[in-house]
């Protein structure tokens, strides 16, 4: 069977002055339709650069070095900058973090949705109208005839990013890849963006990736969960299972060291030592090693594989 | 005044900013005449509250709600439009300079942003003594020494750095150098403007343990402001909550959490998302933050409230004290209008 998109042993570099630097390092999973899938890790872990590669948006010096993309069956990875715009935007749509950055302040709403449909199908003017409007009543604005006369400065965050998402959904995409997309929201609002997103998925059968570094947000939306570390996928599996039963001892870690999870308040956290290596300096073996509790020779001598280890998890872990 | 365990009280402070710009900006045709029209930013309006010696006391609230403002006002970086400060039951908000000086060595701030909040242009030791060479200038340059060393082992920070830029650390060792900053003149009281919301969850962890362990040791008082509510949990003794300027809840951490009674502590608690749960049913409010130019009458909150009534559109509620300890502002918990 094949999945809706594959990702493939990729590998994704910048090429710097002092020579290239590896962001993503051997890659894949894949994604069916209507699936939710989580990427989380912390800055610098490679999850946005996973999500951009995925519609081909890495500028230079950046570029995919290995490795290959399917989406629908097609290798993506190598179409022309001509096909990708067909499927960019299209059939894969994103929606990033900052919803003050992501509308252009100079044209009205309405006038973003309908160059955004046009762009993409020979359609007139009323009927872009109209895939607009629908979408607005979607994401659930109130007055959305009003709303595309509007220019962005006139919204506020939680309703640029409802329009963001409008956006988004106004060609039926495939896919849509959201990165951090209720980082710089409030939490009542970032609750109900994120119960959009799952009901949007759920009513259109849509595929989602949602990157981001809050664990809590990937839980509550995601099936499948990816846990990033230094470029490397580290350990992949049902949310569910991940969250309560992890086993690397990075994704361990990191959920312990969120309060509230299993410390009590007023305790102190279990906290990993160290920080992520940067991606100029990652050592030998296992990219985790220096901040492993369970590292034994091997860990700084072999890179470890991401293979099952039962529950349907697969992790990359000597020590498991 | 009342000095007992108390080691900073604010009595009914207003803080509002004018940003109606010059004459020009302000001038309006209305009704057919020209008259001017100031805009003024309501972003604490009476607000009273007081820290107990020892205690972590947060204040948490959406953007915008004015924690952040509340803070500066409490540090004196802002001086208040009306109502008082004190700090160990003397009036420091209406000192001069040179009087604030002996408040500002026990007095320390940590700041949200440690890549904004370090001089890029001093070293660590020059970050680090220069609050010592100002308050301590009796101290002889082996005793600065000494101190600085203290402070580093601390926090954390390696000692062979100590003439390293803040450009060469991380985020997390920039935070760990600003509360060594915030630590160095031994102060009493620490105001913590969301000093880890900048970090990655696992650094995160590191310096929450950093901040609870100098408590402890130096029996520190914080006040913490952030809108992490997890975090809040965590470390609170007591909570504020705020809303639009105004205090809505005020009440021990364990009590806050299990038992919110103010209608926007419940909506706020409802969709804090839990990491291994699924979504709890949410508490969705009507509606979105009225702007703190134009403030509703009545509760702030009235508009988006689900209890809310005539009474509440109209009076503003003041904070009850319930019988546990709890304080709320709001009309239709006094009236036992809400069910539980």
């Amino acid at each position: 069977m094949s999945h809706l998109l594959e990702i493939h042993d990729l590998e994704v570099k910048f090429a710097l002055r002092f020579g290239d630097i590896t962001a993503i390092d051997g890659v894949s999973f894949a994604l069916d339709k209507g699936e939710r899938l989580g990427i989380v890790g912390e800055s610098g872990a490679g999850k946005s650069v996973t999500g951009f590669s995925i519609i081909n948006l890495i500028s230079k010096p950046g570029y995919i070095s290995k490795g290959n993309i399917r989406f629908e069956g097609n290798k993506i990875s190598s179409y022309s900058d001509e096909q990708m715009r067909k499927i960019r935007g299209n059939r894969i749509s994103m929606i990033f973090q900052d919803p003050m950055m992501t509308l252009n302040p100079v044209f009205t709403v309405g006038f973003q949705m309908i160059e955004t449909i046009q762009a993409h199908r020979k359609i007139s003017k009323a009927g872009a109208k109209k895939i607009a409007l629908e979408k607005l009543k979607k994401v659930h604005i109130p007055s959305p005839e009003q709303r595309l006369g509007q220019y962005p400065h006139e919204l506020s965050g939680g309703m640029r990013q409802r329009i963001i998402i409008a956006i988004s959904l106004l060609t039926d995409p495939a896919i849509i890849i959201a990165d951090e997309p209720t980082t710089a929201l409030d939490v009542t609002i970032q609750a109900e963006i994120m119960d959009l997103l799952q009901e949007l998925c759920e009513s259109d059968n849509m595929a989602l990736i949602l990157i981001t570094h809050d664990l809590g947000v990937v839980s509550q939306v995601t099936e499948k969960i990816a846990v990033m570390y230094a470029g490397k996928i580290i350990e992949y599996g049902s949310t569910d299972q991940v969250v309560k039963h992890p086993v690397h001892p990075y994704t361990e870690g990191l959920i312990k060291s969120i309060p509230g999870t299993v410390i009590k308040p007023g305790e102190d956290l279990v906290q990993i030592p160290g920080m992520m290596p940067t991606l100029t300096n990652i050592p030998p073996g296992c990219a985790f090693n220096p901040r492993c509790y369970l590292k034994e020779a091997i860990c700084t001598q072999k890179t470890p594989e991401l293979k099952e280890v039962g529950n349907g998890i697969l992790a990359a872990c000597h020590m498991k | 005044m009342n000095t007992d365990n108390k080691i900073l009280s604010v009595k009914n402070v207003v803080k509002h900013f004018d940003i109606s710009g010059g004459f020009l900006d302000q001038v309006r045709f209305k009704n057919g005449r020209i008259c001017l029209e100031k805009i003024t930013v309501k972003a604490v309006n009476d607000v009273s509250l007081s820290i107990k010696k020892g205690e972590t006391l947060s204040v948490v609230g959406e953007s915008g709600c004015g924690k952040s403002t509340l803070a500066r006002v409490i540090m004196g970086l802002y001086p208040p439009n009306s109502g008082e400060v004190y700090y160990g039951g003397k009036r420091i908000d209406n000192l001069s300079h040179d009087k604030m000086l002996p408040f500002r060595k026990k007095m320390q701030m940590i700041f949200q942003d440690p890549y904004a909040s370090l001089n890029p242009r001093k070293t660590v030791q020059q970050t680090l003594e220069e609050p010592l060479r100002f308050h301590h200038p009796e101290f002889s340059s082996n005793q600065i020494n000494d101190k600085i060393e203290q402070v580093m082992e601390q926090v954390g920070v390696d000692q062979a750095w100590i003439r390293r830029y803040p450009h060469e650390f991380s985020g997390g060792q920039r935070q760990r150098i600003s509360i060594a900053r915030g630590l160095i003149l031994d102060p009493e009281f620490i105001v913590a403007d969301e000093p880890v919301s900048a970090l990655d969850v696992s650094i995160q962890a590191q310096i929450l343990n950093l901040l609870m362990k100098a408590g402890r040791e130096r029996d520190l008082t914080y006040l913490f402001i952030t809108h992490d509510l997890s975090v809040v949990r965590h470390i609170s003794t007591r909570v504020v909550v705020m809303y639009l300027g105004t205090v809505c809840e005020l009440a021990k951490a364990e009590d806050l959490f299990s038992n919110p009674r103010h209608p926007y502590t419940k909506a706020l608690l409802s969709a804090i998302p839990v990491v291994g749960e699924k979504r709890a049913k949410q508490i969705k409010l009507k509606g979105e933050v009225p702007t703190p130019v134009n403030l509703p009458t009545g509760c702030v909150f009235h508009a988006r409230c689900f209890y809310a009534d005539e009474r509440c559109s109209v009076e503003v509620p003041g904070l009850a004290t319930l019988d546990n300890g709890t304080c709320v502002a709001c009309h239709a918990v006094e009236e036992n209008r809400i069910p539980a």
